[in-house]
């Protein structure tokens, strides 16, 4: 030990150790947020970037250079353009759907016990823990026994029936953190119930019933396993795609599918600058 | 229930007597079911509010204030009894068709609309025109001073501001009376007493009946005309501040309003109105009784802590007729306008005196001192009478 040692300040010791403990703790948090990060994105960079391969043969599968021509050529498989349109059609109408039943049991959940609220809680729960290839299957035997023909009917059915407790949960968690008092104020202002839901109740849920709805839409657009028991003959995206893995898939799959991921994004973008300038407005 | 019955209900003592009361509770009777139970919230009440008086409902929580309230809204309906509001039976009434209007603990503001969205809300369900509304959201904002505030969302205002458009949106609609629910409770200190004052001068400029809820006596006391004091379920007692202050009707009232010293004895003598408890042979309280107690019979007697004056060592003269009660300082607590002094007596209770720091003389006595508490026979009261 030098003097120079001995000499020092003894309370800087700790205080250097410290520094040194928060700047590895710091750096080791930043290395696994990008390991994070790249481990999210690695399979949709993929997916992207054979939007752009210049294949020649049946597999998209091995980088043959750069080219825009799949852009130009992307709804030119027939089949796979109007599975798409049916997975949109589907996705629409039954994210609505299920958005506006959503809507009203989550919140008869969310304000009111009521006769049958407790059954229904543990419905909906049931039906969002449970297996698909369980649902897919019962659904299918109920549809043929029931004598419904398969296909995009039974599709949105089932579609609807497996997104509403979802719908019904978000807005659900949105109705109880309402102050009861705001819509006490509106009837005691006057406003009947049915005035009071759409002028006040509605619009400070709306935030949870458009999550709702995205939910809902991205549940369905390329749910693959329920759809496959009750499509029958029907072809949506999803059906499509896995039918030809095996004859390998053309490059308009990955088109289509980075235009998805796209809106999807632009969707939370703006979505999230919505949310910032509410708070700037605060 | 028929209308013979109604008739029947005795109106209150102190009931302003002009006209149909506003608000008319007639044999209200209201339980809760809890765990299979029936738990009475407020028990067989019958009040009458007078038009334009500003009426509070004073207790501690859990008394039954708020649930009386909500009744009057049409929150809640009565389990048996009769709401009148203007002499009309209201009872079964939904609230958005009731002429009251509620100022709510929360404010319960609308955050998604602006401050001239949230008090024409009221205008607008009732269909007014439009030029009509602009003109009289603008006459009430001027009133509790928002003017300029129109476009200000609820959360961009302070608790005070926010405060104001709960009131504003409330009284635009010009109610038969308006309801305010603990309205103060969230604002500091400073910014409460400023609108105890504000609330006084809005209630004599709209000429509105506004009922008061509250568990804070000094509101009550300050802005109340009349003040009903609710203890589980019952008006303990009806009556002005004054009355209420300085005639409690109960121990509770005594205890609950302000601070009140009670002491307990037998009565040994009564004359000219007056009734002697003795202690020792120097330590008696006198208390007015009128006809009402005979030699022997137990009595409370209450005496508000800034009506006894406090002198040290020296026996004061006796001769005074008032009462005198020895005692020791145990406790002395300076609260700058005036010094509090906590004395065990010889009657058995503890007394606490408030003595004025008139002066910038020192304390009247340190802890331990034996000191002699005086005060004139008026400053006695018997509990209950």
């Amino acid at each position: 030990m030098s003097v120079s040692t001995l000499q020092r300040p003894p309370v800087e010791q700790p205080v250097r150790t410290g520094r040194r403990r928060r700047f590895t703790g710091q750096s080791m948090l930043f290395l696994y947020t990008w390991l994070v990060i790249i481990w999210l994105v690695i399979p949709i960079f993929v997916m992207i970037a054979f939007a752009f391969n210049d294949t020649h043969g049946r597999y998209n599968q091995s980088w043959e250079g750069f080219t825009f021509k799949w852009w130009g050529k992307v709804f030119e498989i027939e089949d796979l353009t109007k599975a798409l349109w049916t997975s949109l059609i589907i996705a629409v109408i039954s994210s609505l759907v299920s958005a506006a039943m959503g809507t009203g049991i989550g919140y008869a959940l969310g304000r009111y016990r009521f006769r049958g609220s407790g059954t229904l809680n543990v419905v909906m729960f049931s039906t969002i823990s449970s297996p698909e290839l369980i649902m897919g299957a019962s659904l299918l035997s109920l549809f043929v026994s029931a004598n419904l023909g398969l296909g995009a009917v039974t599709i949105t059915i089932a579609h609807i029936m497996f997104s509403i407790s979802f719908v019904a949960a978000i807005v659900r968690a949105r109705v109880v953190t309402l102050d009861r008092s705001i819509e006490e104020a509106a009837a005691d202002l006057g406003a009947t119930p049915w005035t009071t839901f759409w002028k006040v109740t509605f619009p400070l849920i709306l935030p949870a019933v458009f999550s709702g709805i995205l939910l809902a839409f991205a549940l369905s657009i390329d749910d693959f396993v329920v759809t496959n028991f009750t499509a029958g003959s029907v072809t949506t995206f999803p059906l499509w795609i896995w039918g030809s893995t095996r004859v390998g898939l053309p490059p308009q799959v990955n088109v289509m599918g980075t235009m998805i991921f796209a809106a999807g994004v632009l969707i939370a973008v703006v979505t999230n600058i919505r949310s910032r300038q509410g708070k700037r407005d605060r | 229930m028929t209308t013979p019955q109604h008739s029947a209900v005795q109106q209150p003592p102190g009931a302003v007597a002009n006209g149909t009361p506003a608000i008319r509770f007639a044999g209200v009777l209201k339980t809760y079911q809890s765990h299979g139970e029936a738990v009475p919230a407020v028990k067989r009440m019958d009040l009458a509010i007078a038009q334009g008086e500003f009426f509070s409902l004073l207790g501690p929580s859990g008394c039954g204030k708020t649930t009386t309230m909500r009744m009057i809204a049409g929150f809640e309906e009565p389990t048996a009894g009769q709401v009148y509001l203007d002499g009309k039976d209201v009872t079964g009434v939904a609230p958005n068709k009731r002429d009251i209007n509620m100022v709510f603990q929360s404010y319960a503001l609308f955050p998604h609309l602006n401050t001239f969205q949230n008090v024409a809300f009221g205008l607008e369900r009732k269909k007014v025109a439009k030029d009509e509304i602009k003109r009289r959201v603008a006459e009430i904002l001027e009133i509790v001073s928002l003017t300029g505030m129109e476009k200000r969302a609820p959360r961009e205002m302070s608790g005070g501001q926010q405060q104001r458009v709960a009131l504003a949106r409330a009284l635009v609609n010009r109610p038969r009376a308006l309801l305010l629910d603990e309205p103060l409770g969230a604002l500091d200190l400073k910014l409460r007493q400023q609108m105890q004052v504000e609330l006084k001068r809005i209630q004599r400029e709209v000429g509105i009946t506004f009922v008061y809820v509250t568990h804070d006596q000094g509101e009550a006391l300050t802005m109340s005309d009349r003040i009903a004091v609710m203890n589980a379920g019952v008006i303990e007692q009806l009556g002005t501040p004054r009355q209420i202050y300085e005639r409690p009707a109960s121990r509770f009232v005594a205890g609950f309003i302000g601070t009140s010293n009670i002491v307990e004895g037998h009565v040994e003598r009564a004359e000219n109105g007056l009734a002697l408890l003795s202690y020792t042979t120097q330590d008696r309280v006198v208390v007015p009784c009128g006809s009402a107690c005979r030699p022997g019979d137990k009595i409370e007697v209450s005496v508000r802590p800034e009506k006894i004056d406090m002198h040290r060592g020296v026996p004061p003269v006796a001769a005074t007729g008032g009462s005198v009660l020895s005692g020791v300082v145990n406790e002395v607590v300076y609260h700058g306008t005036s010094t509090n002094y906590t004395v065990a007596t010889a009657a058995g209770a503890d007394f606490t005196v408030f003595d004025q720091n008139a002066s910038n003389a020192e304390d009247l006595a340190d802890r331990g001192d034996r000191v002699f508490l005086t005060w004139a026979p008026q400053h006695s009261y018997m509990i209950g009478v």
